[in-house]
């Protein structure tokens, strides 16, 4: 971190935000003891993948998009490959509709275990790190590590590795697992259930500030299940539409001091992942999640952003419980995959990524060649939200010293889990004070 | 590519992103080595893993883990770290892809008791790694200078400090 001062003008730089992924700056210019401008800029070349996909096969995408984030590597597949079975009329159901809600259980459970346990805690708990707080409390960062390699395990089974998966393809899977593959894992599942609820009780215990905001809430909202790969784009302000629609309510802007492109909903701010899922989803959660909410005595909608970490956990311990439900109702499909009749056309999904909804548009030639990409990832999508967060939250932290202003700013931030890897690097920040 | 589970008492874990240029230093000295060291050890391509590098490391005497990194010096620079002899720098590796880089994930583990014997960290200094960047001539040539050098350490496994 660095500080220079003019004579009123005062700027603290840290040169990275410590626990967020990615490559990108946060710029507070603050006039008069009032925050006049919040600008979150992102430096990458963000539409290389989309540029990348022209001309390739479409049996190519799902692992090329597999690459364009280490994290979250399956969302990007299933937005993928249900984007392009619209356009190809396909409709996979049964076990194979199962097994990709297993694997997207999978990457939730590695995802959030990993936010929850080593980026996030450290937070609440005044550590700096999770390898600081492991020094305090190796218990608790032992559960997480245990926890998460429960992911691990589901996405080596399912995706032939725990990143970057494989096995994922149009039209379902090169291999399914066998019966007693799944079933192998079920001791270790039943431990992580038990876990996942002492994970919740310990995250609602946090301190949390008192920083409710009104927020916009958008997500899936399928008919019957929690969602993750299909289902109608909900807003809690009542709107409701399918993917097909997402460029009519959903768009992207190019802000002058940011190279990646910043999403708006019908005009404005939204917020999606987690906290919204959950808030538009509650009554669609697997019992033991409904229950370990309610005894949290959280009551719905949760509109502070701090509260994700909650949220987050409770979704571990849903990934869980329908990882068991449909373990124990496992019949392999007659075929890893149903055969594909490649047409032209344009198709679009949405899909809930760990941190929020995740938009693919792909158009393909009658070759089954890629001529067009467009992909929304959910970090892009809510940081206007951010940058309103930060807005609100910059008045708590004004008179303190910069090291702890900027901190605080940090933790905003990693509320939203964001990774910003999927379209950038690293996170500057920068607070500059004038008067 | 061995999975995660396999064991090896000897690994050679090589990271990056094949998309981002010079990032892929790691995962590219791996694919090498994998048609060099025989049974000698297990190479394993682990490509955008972070914290998932404490399991590859598990159960290990001894692993050989090559990384981009970014302290400053010209690209292609070798740095050779021994996480066996005490804490090891994190400012080498400041950007990584991964959510807690290989040098998080080595001092957790340290912190946990779980990090192997012998870890040797190998850092190829990185110069672009942007998306869809091509891999840069002198990080293309340190990689034969790291092959090189982590088949002779093979020869005869030390945990010792240098450069």
């Amino acid at each position: 971190m660095s500080e220079s001062k003019g004579t009123n003008t005062r700027t603290i730089a840290v040169d990275m935000i410590a626990r967020v992924e990615g490559e990108g700056a946060l710029r507070v210019t603050v006039k008069d003891g009032t925050v006049q401008d919040v600008e979150l800029r992102i430096f990458e070349p963000p539409r290389f993948f989309e540029a990348f996909l022209q001309g390739r096969h479409y049996s190519e995408v799902p692992d090329i998009v597999a690459r364009i984030c280490g994290i979250c590597p399956v969302a990007y597949q299933m937005s993928a490959v249900h984007a392009l079975e619209q356009i190809f009329g396909l409709q996979v159901d049964g076990a194979l509709r199962d097994l990709r809600r297993l694997i997207y259980c999978g990457e939730w459970i590695e995802s959030h275990t990993l936010h929850v346990y080593m980026l996030h805690a450290p937070d609440f708990l005044g550590y700096a790190s999770a390898i600081a707080m492991a020094k305090d409390h190796p218990e608790m960062v032992t559960r997480g590590l245990r926890l998460k390699k429960a992911g691990n395990a589901l996405m080596t089974l399912l995706g032939g590795r725990s990143v970057h998966p494989v096995s994922v393809k149009v039209g379902g899977f090169s291999r399914v697992p066998l019966r007693r593959e799944l079933e192998g894992l079920k001791e270790e599942l039943l431990w992580a259930r038990d876990a996942a609820v002492e994970t919740v009780r310990w995250v609602a215990g946090f301190d949390f500030p008192d920083f409710a905001q009104d927020y916009t809430f958008v997500a899936l909202r399928p008919s019957d299940e929690y969602p993750f790969n299909e289902g109608p784009i909900a807003s809690s302000g009542g709107v409701n539409i399918s993917a097909v629609e997402f460029e009519q309510h959903f768009r992207e802007e190019q802000v002058s001091y940011s190279t990646a492109l910043q999403c708006s909903f019908n005009g404005a701010g939204y917020l999606a992942g987690p906290l919204a899922r959950l808030n538009l989803n509650a009554d669609r959660l697997s019992p033991m999640a409904k229950q370990t909410l309610a005894d949290t005595g959280l009551a719905l909608p949760l509109r502070n952003p701090f509260h994700a970490i909650v949220a987050r956990s409770v979704e571990i311990l849903y990934a869980i419980e329908e990882t068991l439900r449909i373990i124990d109702s496992y019949e392999p499909p007659p075929s890893p995959s149903v055969p594909v009749t490649v047409r032209a056309g344009t198709g679009m999904a949405c899909t809930e990524a760990p941190r929020g909804i995740l938009y693919h548009r792909y158009r393909v030639d009658g070759d089954g060649l890629i001529r067009e990409a467009k992909i929304v990832p959910p970090t892009s999508q809510n940081q206007r939200r951010i940058e309103e967060d930060l807005r609100a939250y910059m008045p708590r932290v004004l008179d303190l010293p910069n090291k702890q202003a900027a901190l605080g700013c940090e933790k905003v931030i990693r509320c939203y889990d964001p990774c910003i890897s999927c379209a950038t690097h690293f996170l500057k920040l920068d607070i500059q004070r004038d008067g | 590519m061995r999975s995660i589970g396999a064991r090896h008492p000897v690994r050679i874990i090589g990271l990056g992103n094949l998309f981002r240029g010079d990032d892929a230093a790691g995962l590219l000295a791996a694919r090498r080595l994998k048609d060099l060291v025989g049974d000698r050890a297990e190479v394993i391509e682990a490509e955008l893993a972070g914290l998932d590098v404490l399991d590859l490391m598990a159960g290990a005497p001894a692993v050989f883990l090559i990384d981009a990194a970014r302290s400053g010096r010209p690209a292609g620079t070798i740095h050779r770290l021994d996480a066996s002899a005490g804490p090891i720098s994190g400012d080498l590796f400041p950007h990584s892809t991964h959510v807690l880089n290989a040098v998080d994930a080595i001092e957790l583990g340290r912190t946990l008791g779980l990090l192997p014997p012998c870890v040797i960290v190998y850092g190829v200094e990185v110069g672009d790694t942007t998306a869809g960047s091509a891999l840069s001539p002198a990080v293309a040539g340190a990689l034969g200078q790291v092959v090189e050098r982590v088949l002779r350490e093979l020869e005869g496994i030390t945990c010792t400090s240098g450069s």
